[in-house]
């Protein structure tokens, strides 16, 4: 079973936004850039189905800019088998992705694609979706576990509620939860081993898929400063001020 | 944090670097985050850290970083920045204890990778680099330390063994080290007749005392004394009486380490002191905006910056085979200068803030002396430096 994991270059989660002064977007000038940390953890789970046998070949595949070709590199220093990069400096909004991503899946006959539930940049959580509708294959998302019964899939799912645990034939989606593992570090020898994997690199044209944007941005601000709270005297005080102040009773 | 004046923001951006170190980087800051900095405070305060980091540690790679693979290394397009990224992102800690601890290797096993016969380097090299035994390095004694060439600890050849005795004392990891490679006279005066010879710490005649310090808390510092400790001539570190050159393997690598933990320190004292200095207000508004206290951040950068540029050139340098003795001796001298000076002022930026145990400027601020004297001081470093300008 090929295993197809995406993986997005993302504004590293430590890194305190900022609002460029134009309110176009956020100031991307000299920021870390780092894997979707959702990401990681499919590559983490992909390497583990790979690791027990279920899995026979691991494919990292980036939609982005040519530095995207470092998160690959850190997919392969982990242990993915081979990457593709499918180069595009433009912006690409879930529906481009699912729709690139489709046409890999076809080229590369994957049974299974492995995608972060969302990516912390834009937190869409759509993609995944949007592949499994697009291929008319079945979806187990935000998974906490994941593992091959006979030749389906079990797939425990986080929900409102609680956890869910559904069955998927296979080929599937599934789109990763936090808990589902912890990923393992890209250590100094894999790194290396890493820099002879094999790499394609692609351009986005080449696919001849629409991924012109559907949605135009008009303004990107800072939410509001929050407001220091106030102490309340007793009860009533409270109670007045949730009425009148706050609205909510 | 990042942002501007964060440790990433006042890393000069180097052109020696490839996406293959920034992927280092990227493991081992993972590493720290999540393995070191959540029990930093706790080991410190203890006095000790856990055992088993260093076998994590070796694991990511952090162990075995520019020693032969045939010995359990990584060597295969592997530079001295890797090994530099190491102790730079270990220091972001701010805690030169685990440092020292976690890497102690790096001045004990030199000496045998050198200058040692493949047997010994097989027997201790691997064990070693998986961080399962742990090595320490004895040269100083208490009637001296920089003046190597006049050490004391005497190793007399009994047949098929040494008999050591002697004193040997600050020794970093000799309270835990398995090993020790130990600087002995074996012939006459001078430079001319020292040895390296290993030691096992369970001989018979080794015992160690623990030394409390005024920083590196969570690594332990040890006086050992050997009292007629019998050790097989297999363990001689290469070639009797020429020991010396054992102790100048360790120089670059250790000089160039030093000063990019020392560098790193300097960068976690600008990073605290400006995070305290936008969020504490006085008269009316932040520290930060205060002509007196943002000069200082300018005083620091300024200085971080010259260091960070000089320590790039010399590492380049040595990664293309020179040994560049006098910079890296006054490069030493420079970073340990910038790192007290940005403890100091940091300190003052932070006020009592800083004084509190648990702060990482407050223990930056204790580690100051150990890097301005450890691994060859200020004085020594100074004037290495001018004699090798021929003066």
């Amino acid at each position: 079973m090929k295993v197809l994991v995406p993986v997005k270059r993302v504004i590293d989660y430590n890194v305190k936004v900022r609002v460029k002064s134009d309110h176009t977007g956020v100031d991307l000038a000299n920021v870390k850039m780092s894997m979707n940390p959702f990401d990681e953890i499919a590559v983490e789970e992909a390497i583990r189905l790979k690791e027990s046998g279920t899995a026979t070949e691991v494919v990292a595949v980036s939609i982005g800019p040519e530095k995207a070709q470092d998160q690959i590199r850190q997919a392969l220093a982990m242990g993915a088998d081979r990457g593709l990069l499918i180069k595009t400096d433009a912006e690409v909004e879930p529906l481009g992705v699912a729709k690139l991503l489709k046409a890999v899946v076809e080229a590369e006959q994957c049974e299974l694609v492995i995608l972060g539930k969302q990516a912390i940049d834009d937190d869409s959580n759509q993609t995944g979706q949007m592949l499994a509708a697009m291929l008319g294959w079945p979806q187990g998302t935000f998974a906490s576990k994941v593992s091959k019964e006979g030749d389906k899939l079990s797939v425990t799912r986080e929900i409102d509620g609680g956890l869910q645990t559904i069955t998927l034939n296979l080929p599937a989606i599934v789109t990763t939860d936090l808990r589902l593992n912890e990923p393992r570090y890209a250590s100094l020898p894999n790194i290396m081993k890493a820099k002879k994997k094999p790499l394609d690199v692609k351009e986005a044209s080449e696919y001849g898929v629409d991924i012109a944007p559907r949605l135009e941005v008009l303004k990107v601000t800072e939410p509001p400063k929050r407001e220091a709270g106030v102490k309340v005297e007793n009860v009533a005080q409270l109670v007045e001020k949730l009425k009148n102040e706050a609205g909510v009773i | 944090m990042t942002g501007v004046l964060g440790f990433n923001t006042t890393r000069l951006a180097s052109p020696h670097l490839t996406p293959a170190h920034e992927a280092w980087r990227q493991t081992v800051r993972t590493f720290v985050d999540r393995e070191i900095m959540p029990h930093v405070n706790e080991w410190d305060e203890a006095g000790e850290f856990p055992r088993s980091l260093h076998k994590k540690a070796a694991e990511v790679g952090l162990i075995g970083v520019g020693y032969p693979e045939d010995l359990g290394g990584i060597s295969e397009d592997i530079d001295v920045f890797h090994s530099m990224i190491a102790a730079e992102e270990l220091s972001r800690t701010g805690a030169g204890g685990l440092v020292a601890g976690l890497m102690t290797h790096g001045i004990g096993l030199p000496p045998i990778i050198a200058l040692g016969s493949e047997d010994l380097k097989r027997r201790i090299a691997p064990s070693v680099l998986s961080g399962e035994k742990l090595i320490a390095l004895c040269v100083t004694e208490p009637s001296g330390g920089s003046d190597v060439a006049n050490l004391k600890t005497r190793a007399v050849r009994d047949g098929d063994h040494y008999s050591v005795n002697g004193e040997k004392t600050f020794i970093t990891t000799g309270m835990r080290a398995d090993y020790l490679t130990v600087a002995v006279r074996t012939g006459g005066d001078g430079a001319a007749g020292i040895s390296f010879l290993l030691v096992e710490t369970d001989r018979p005649g080794v015992s160690r005392t623990p030394l409390k310090k005024m920083g590196w808390w969570m690594s332990d510092t040890a006086s050992i004394h050997f009292d007629d400790v019998k050790v097989p001539v297999e363990n001689l570190i290469g070639i009797e009486n020429q020991g010396f050159l054992g102790i100048v393997a360790n120089f670059n690598m250790e000089r160039l380490s030093m000063s990019a933990q020392a560098v790193a320190f300097a960068r976690v004292c600008i990073e605290d002191a400006a995070i305290w200095a936008r969020e504490r207000h006085t008269f009316g508004k932040p520290l930060a905006k205060h002509q007196v206290i943002r000069h200082k951040f300018s005083e620091m950068v300024r200085r971080v910056n010259a260091t960070s540029a000089y320590l790039d050139n010399c590492a380049w340098r040595v990664k293309n085979g020179q040994s560049p003795i006098s910079d890296l001796s006054l490069l030493k001298v420079q970073a340990t200068r910038t790192m007290e000076f940005c403890a100091r002022e940091a300190m003052q930026i932070l006020g009592g803030a800083g004084f509190m145990r648990g702060h990482r400027v407050e223990r930056i601020y204790r580690e100051v002396r150990v890097m301005a004297i450890g691994g060859g001081s200020e004085e020594i470093m100074n004037d290495l430096a001018a004699r090798q300008m021929g003066l």
